[in-house]
């Protein structure tokens, strides 16, 4: 289901890191010593078997990270992203998977449109590249794909991401046939009569600015009705970037009664609130918005407690004049591939708000695990899927550092921690500083 | 005026000096909402005069953009600009270059290409001043963008109420009517507590946005708090930002039956005020607009001398002096 150009596997030894995989429950200062591609041994003081050295003494080596939720604009917009650009932001983010959202131009709604980006997939991704389908065609939630045939094409889940499935007898229909392909089906929530013309959260900051409001219960109202219908077909569902307070509550209660959920959420919903709004910088507009405080501080927890699995950056890449507009004529959507790691190891980790194992994990396991796709492990005989990162390196975020197309985004110009040095992907060095 | 807050450092062209800009209320502070009623009343003072025009602006450019459509503001504007004897440019929306879909950001560099002075800009959309004050290198006055901020017309309202009542500081000012689409409003909520008055929203509940409490005011559906008042500052129901099927209210005509301001809703003396245009037989009764207890007409004159008083402040950086009233020597 994921797709990579060929490229030889790497033999190398990392020397001196300091190995943490949650998963595994390791935590200690060893030698990881990759053969062909795939982990071979762990130990102190390896012997380099003649391969090249990576010397990472001072460094955190980790399981690679996969993200659930990226737009590569492909086809239709390849000047804001393409398959070669996007993998490429991915890996310099510390990526070692990424899925594709398929609300392109056209929607990615049949096997002969899939069948042409995984072809493409095959000869221009630089780390392995998931696609997903549409549930609707056109993603017009009016008629259902022919999901059967796109999951055996190789589609990796179903989502109508970017627009909700409105009619709930069509998303019960969509969760009945969907059990049959195997895949997951991912749900942007919203209820559009509650957040039509919305530009920002419905609270206090858009009270004072005049933004029309995009209230909470949009969302949580459509959590809870995607829940309801999981509950009543028995079926998995996956969210897509939960932003509100009562969203998380509904999902708490839903696992903790037996459905089978998995949520997301992005770096912008934990580390910025509706606040930021005021500098009325189109780079903070995005579906869903920022919400308050303390959504934010639900977020956290949710991520925390385990009830959320999966950090997912949503990397929605946009021309630079598209958003060199007003507030209000801006598209929604910014970029994140290349900066998750350092907003939340910045914002989240090192003010104490959750412990760095934590983090790897939902940047990692959980998101794989969401998807039933394989677990990025620090392991011998796993395939090796790695990054190395400066916990110490602190810089400043600029348009120059940036591997996508797009630079929209909320972090340009902000001073950050953390710094991914380099990253293995399936056994191939894909990016290194 | 407080700088306003850029984007980004680094979009910012390198080395332009800091300039003045009049976006929002929150850009100024008390002082200098008393600096400025101050100037605008010396400057009432000498319109008092048979020829009218000063000579204080010479040779400065003020150019007013207008995306949207607008008597009282930009003919005050522009009249201000003339009696300050600076040389004016119009540029409306319609019939220029966006009509045939320039960006903002591409007009804005295009005007700014003739240097003004000032730049006045009015826009239907939120933050369009904070990007022409981005991209341009003139000071910036905010004419009205969305549903944001109105900051000229809240001064020219405390000019008139101050004038009127004498005083802003504990005054209580009931603001009636559409606030959700309001920019007046948010303007004119932000400048009274400034200054120390009490202001009371009243409107349908789906007018009255989620949260506006926190801008340091009341909100309530109950129309019969406006007897209450020092002023009744009347909202225009903004039928053009009504969306069809959005059900704010169920008609005009329940609106009128529940919020309009009529006699009978007002105390003998209460004083009213309406940012204009108007639609009589709506909000307003049509024997309250006409009423001697309504100050519309001393609204719009006190629109000149704001605003006359806003260009002088942002091209003088600084206090004008009642004695130095040589530097209003006839042109």
């Amino acid at each position: 289901m994921l797709y990579a150009k060929d490229a030889a596997k790497e033999n190398v030894v990392v020397r001196g890191a300091r190995v943490i995989d949650p998963v595994e429950g390791v935590d200690a200062v060893l030698d990881v010593r990759i053969d062909d591609g795939v982990i071979a041994a762990l130990g102190q003081n390896l012997d380099t078997n003649a391969h090249r050295v990576l010397d990472a003494e001072g460094l955190v080596l980790a399981p690679a990270f996969v993200d659930t939720h990226v737009h590569l604009r492909t086809p239709g917009r390849e000047d804001e992203e393409t398959i070669a650009s996007g993998t490429a932001a991915a890996a310099a983010g510390g990526y070692c998977a990424i899925l594709a959202m398929p609300n392109t131009d056209p929607v990615v709604d049949s096997a002969a449109m899939l069948g042409s980006l995984i072809e493409a997939g095959r000869t221009e991704a630089e780390i392995p590249v998931g696609f997903l389908a549409a549930i609707t065609k056109g993603q017009s939630g009016a008629e259902l794909t022919e999901m059967s045939e796109l999951a055996a094409a190789g589609a990796v889940g179903f989502s109508d991401d970017g627009v909700p499935v409105a009619a709930p007898g069509l998303m019960r229909r969509a969760l009945q046939y969907g059990a049959v392909t195997g895949r997951r089906i991912a749900l942007h929530c919203e209820e559009r009569t509650l957040s039509r013309d919305g530009q920002m959260h419905e609270g206090e900051v858009s009270a004072e600015l005049g933004f029309t409001g995009y209230p909470s219960v949009a969302e949580s109202l459509m959590v809870e009705r995607d829940l309801a219908l999981a509950a009543y077909e028995r079926q998995p569902l996956h969210l897509l970037h939960l932003s509100a307070w009562e969203s998380v509550q509904a999902l708490r209660r839903a696992l903790g009664d037996g459905v089978q959920a998995t949520a997301e959420v992005t770096p912008h919903h934990l580390c910025l609130t509706d606040e930021a709004i005021r500098s009325l910088d189109p780079n903070l507009k995005m579906n869903p918005p920022l919400r308050s405080e303390s959504d934010r501080t639900a977020l956290i927890e949710g991520l925390k407690d385990g009830t959320i699995a999966a950090i997912a950056t949503d990397h929605a890449p946009h021309a630079r004049h598209e958003k060199d507009v007003p507030f209000e004529a801006a598209p929604f959507g910014v970029t994140g591939l290349e900066t998750s790691f350092a907003a939340l190891y910045t914002q989240l980790v090192e003010p104490g708000l959750i412990p760095l194992d934590v983090l790897l994990e939902r940047m990692s396991a959980g998101p794989a695990r969401a998807y039933g796709l394989d677990e990025p492990r620090i392991a011998v005989g796993s395939a090796a899927n790695l990054v190395l990162l400066d916990l110490n390196a602190s810089y400043r975020i600029t348009e120059e550092t940036f591997r996508s197309r797009s630079v929209n985004s909320w972090l340009l110009g902000e001073t950050v921690k953390g710094r991914v040095c380099a990253t293995i992907a399936s056994g191939r060095l894909a990016y290194a500083t | 005026m407080a700088d306003i807050r850029v984007m980004r450092e680094d979009l910012r062209p390198p080395a332009s000096p800091p300039k003045r800009h009049f976006i929002s209320i929150k850009d100024v502070t008390r002082d200098d909402v008393e600096r400025l009623l101050a100037t605008a009343r010396t400057l009432e003072r000498s319109m008092e005069r048979e020829v009218k025009k000063l000579p204080t602006l010479k040779g400065r450019l003020v150019i007013n953009v207008f995306y949207e459509s607008s008597t009282r503001t930009s003919s005050s504007f522009e009249l201000a600009a003339k009696r300050l004897s600076a040389d004016t440019m119009s540029i409306k929306s319609s019939g220029s270059s966006v009509d045939k879909g320039e960006s903002l950001k591409d007009t804005a560099i295009t005007l700014g290409a003739y240097d003004p002075d000032v730049i006045v800009i009015r826009h239907p959309q939120i933050g369009a001043p904070n990007l022409v004050a981005r991209v341009t290198d003139a000071h910036v006055v905010n004419a009205g963008d969305g549903k944001h901020q109105h900051p000229t017309q809240a001064l020219l309202d405390l000019y008139t109420m101050r004038e009127e009542l004498g005083r802003l500081e504990g005054l209580h000012v009931a603001i009636v009517g559409d606030v959700l689409h309001s920019r007046v409003a948010r303007s004119l909520i932000q400048a009274l507590s400034l200054m120390g008055a009490h202001v009371t929203l009243v409107g349908p509940p789906a007018l009255l946005p989620r949260g506006v409490e926190a801008m340091g005011c009341e909100a309530t559906t109950d129309i019969s708090v406006i007897g209450g008042a020092d002023v009744v500052y009347v909202l225009r129901m903004q039928r053009e930002r009504m969306q069809e099927g959005a059900n704010y209210v169920p008609s005009l005509r329940e609106y009128t039956a529940r919020w309009g301001v009529t006699p009978e809703r007002l105390r003998p003396g209460q004083k009213v005020m309406h940012p204009g245009p108007m639609n009589r037989g709506v909000e307003i009764d049509p024997r309250v607009a006409d009423h001697a207890d309504a100050l519309i007409e001393t609204q719009v004159r006190a629109g000149l001398v704001t605003r006359m008083a806003v260009l002088y402040d942002l091209l003088t950086s600084g206090p004008i002096e009642v004695k130095t009233e040589s530097v209003f020597e006839v042109a």
